[in-house]
């Protein structure tokens, strides 16, 4: 399906949302559009609506007012199925394995909207390549893995969905730094083998340092929207994010 | 484990005190129960043995088969009827007290089934044929009310406190049990007799076992493996288990969570007819109320052995059944408790109790964080 779609129709946009909780305004007219096979990040920090921006793309909300659109169409009454059947997929934050259950049901789970039996072996293999030791640690439980094992298994469950565009939410959360590195070398690698990904990230410096074009959202603003070099540069960015250090 | 229980075994508060002296006491109690009956049953004449109730004479080796015979068929039962108790639980977080229900739901349509079975001749001539067809009408009817329960009652409620969908249960019970009055009438209702060829004692190996027995053993273990096979072999199982860890992951992964929960409510609910069958066929009469106490020690066999936890529920209702079976005349009997056979179900609460204090997760329970059970 990929294939027929044209390089310049965005895989997945948001156009113009806002999003309430209750009385609290969270998102605030918020566009933003993922084109197949880029990097893109979501910088902000804490309660900016990063998350909120995450799940009204996968419609675990619903906006106020907006569209959001995949493949052209508008899928705002759509459930999370219908969007992750047709290619969007998140690795949640702090990976969210099914601890009690193994690790190959894990990642047979990240298929179970798929019926083709051989794709599903073959994309099984294919993650057994990228990650030999999950491999052995098959029939473990899940939640016995360690910190890296187990983001390793979150990319591996999510990539068994054979996602066009795939959702990370905070992948360095909660990592040691050492795998910070490897994860971002992960995605990369992903990313090479052509799925577009939307990185949400606290971490600006890591997250620009791979991705192609950035937004930077504040209380659920958009008010950054640029290439990841011209992100890097902004003076605004760096006083705010990048001089923070990061977490 | 070990190290966790020996450090809460130190005396800090007074509350820790009590359970300390609850937990040694109803030890003491268990083990000096035992013991004496096991002198008895070496040597009646032994003083020792003899010395709280010199009356006391022990059991033959056929009452004592008897007993376990009758508690493990029993038991196998509440494992049944626990099933329902834990998957819920393992899927929504809360304890639905109607379980019970749907269970005197599978007891009743047996009855009315194998009643007209009977007027049709078909009861005692194709036995066999006319047990399955019971069972089939039993599963679909108690799965269609734990199903039409769910819907009705728990899934608006879905997101509410905790303490709600579970005093809602209880109303449902209420509710069912008036039902059944209004429809069946109050008296008790009895099944046709069994065949004779089924209620004689047959030896296997060296046991001599009743009939009718063994055949609830078999029914309730062919439904087990049907169910372990389901929840840890099929896609369905796997996001059964998915939905118990992580809802909104697993609706992430695709699955549709509502549909999950039903099908919970479902499988539970046909793990319950068939129960109500093996009761029909146990003990041949069932009311209005047949459903509460089977439920309520199928719910207590569930914490027995770990909610949530599925062999643990089957593990749990096997104790219970053999404990309220075994436990009156070896533990009470030499204490010199009187009427030992009417305290059977206090018996049966006592090892609850026990089992609570001395593991508080149940036998095949895990410890719970925060974060999971959010």
């Amino acid at each position: 399906m990929s294939e027929t779609v044209d390089a310049r129709t965005p895989l997945l946009e948001l156009r113009g949302i806002n999003t309430h909780y209750g009385a609290v305004h969270i998102l605030k007219d918020v566009d933003l559009a993922i084109y197949p096979g880029e990097l893109v990040c979501l910088l902000g920090g804490n309660a900016s609506g990063k998350s909120t921006t995450l799940k009204t793309l996968l419609g675990m909300v619903t906006p106020t007012t907006g569209d959001v659109v995949l493949d052209g169409e508008v899928v705002n009454d759509k459930p999370t199925s219908y969007r992750v059947e047709r290619g969007v997929t998140m690795v949640p934050e702090n990976r969210r394995l099914f601890k009690r259950l193994s690790v190959k049901e894990n990642l047979e789970l990240g298929a179970y909207l798929r019926n083709d039996r051989d794709g599903i072996e073959e994309d099984l293999e294919r993650i057994y390549g990228m990650f030999p030791r999950v491999k052995e640690r098959l029939n473990q439980k899940s939640g016995t893995l360690s910190g890296g094992e187990q983001q390793m298994v979150a990319m591996g469950r999510a990539l068994m969905a054979n996602p066009r565009v795939l959702l990370m939410d905070e992948p360095s959360m909660g990592l040691a730094p050492a795998l910070v590195q490897t994860n971002f070398e992960l995605i990369r690698q992903i990313h090479e083998e052509g799925v577009a990904i939307f990185m949400v990230e606290q971490n600006a410096n890591m997250a620009l340092s791979i991705a192609d074009r950035g937004w930077v959202l504040q209380t659920g603003r958009v008010v950054l929207d640029d290439t990841a070099p011209n992100l890097l540069a902004n003076p605004e960015l760096r006083a705010s994010y990048l001089g923070e250090g990061d977490r | 484990m070990t190290t966790a229980i020996r450090s809460r075994a130190v005396p800090r508060t007074g509350v820790d005190w009590f359970l300390t002296v609850m937990r040694t006491g109803l030890s003491f109690f268990f083990i000096s129960g035992v013991v004496l009956f096991l002198l008895q049953q070496i040597d009646p004449q032994n003083p020792i043995a003899g010395v709280l109730n010199p009356d006391a004479t022990g059991l033959t080796a056929d009452q004592l088969e008897g007993l376990v015979i009758s508690g493990l068929s029993q038991g196998a039962m509440y494992g049944l009827i626990a099933l329902g108790y834990s998957m819920v639980y393992g899927v929504l977080g809360f304890i639905n007290f109607a379980h019970g229900e749907v269970f005197m739901v599978g007891a009743m349509t047996g009855m009315i089934t194998s009643n007209k079975l009977e007027e049709a001749g078909i009861w005692e001539d194709a036995f066999p044929v006319a047990l399955v067809f019971i069972i089939l009408v039993a599963i679909v009817c108690s799965t269609a009310t734990a199903v039409i329960m769910e819907r009705v009652a728990y899934r608006p409620l879905r997101g509410s406190p905790r303490l709600i969908p579970l005093i809602t249960s209880i109303g449902v019970s209420f509710l069912i049990q008036n039902i059944s009055i209004v429809l069946l009438g109050p008296g008790a209702k009895s099944y046709p007799s069994l065949p004779d060829w089924l209620s004689q004692k047959r030896t296997i190996l060296f046991l001599e076992i009743e009939g009718t027995k063994m055949m609830v053993v078999l029914v309730a273990a062919i439904s087990m493996a049907g169910l372990w096979y389901l929840v840890e072999r099929t896609k369905t199982g796997k996001a059964m288990r998915a939905v118990a860890e992580d809802k909104e992951i697993a609706s992430l992964m695709g699955i549709d969570v509502n549909r999950t929960i039903v099908t919970t409510f479902a499988v539970g609910g046909a793990m319950a007819g068939v129960a109500g069958i093996l009761w029909g066929i146990l003990f041949r009469s069932v009311i209005h109320t047949t459903g509460f106490l089977p439920g309520i020690k199928a719910f207590s066999a569930a914490v027995v052995g770990g909610i949530g936890n599925l062999g643990g529920a089957m593990a749990g209702g096997l104790t219970l059944g053999s404990a309220e079976s075994l436990a009156p005349l070896m533990v009470l009997e030499p204490w010199g408790v009187n009427g030992v056979s009417q305290l059977r179900d206090a018996v049966a609460f006592l090892v609850l109790i026990f089992v609570l204090l001395v593991k508080p997760t149940g036998l095949f329970g895990e410890r719970l964080s925060a974060e999971d059970r959010a």
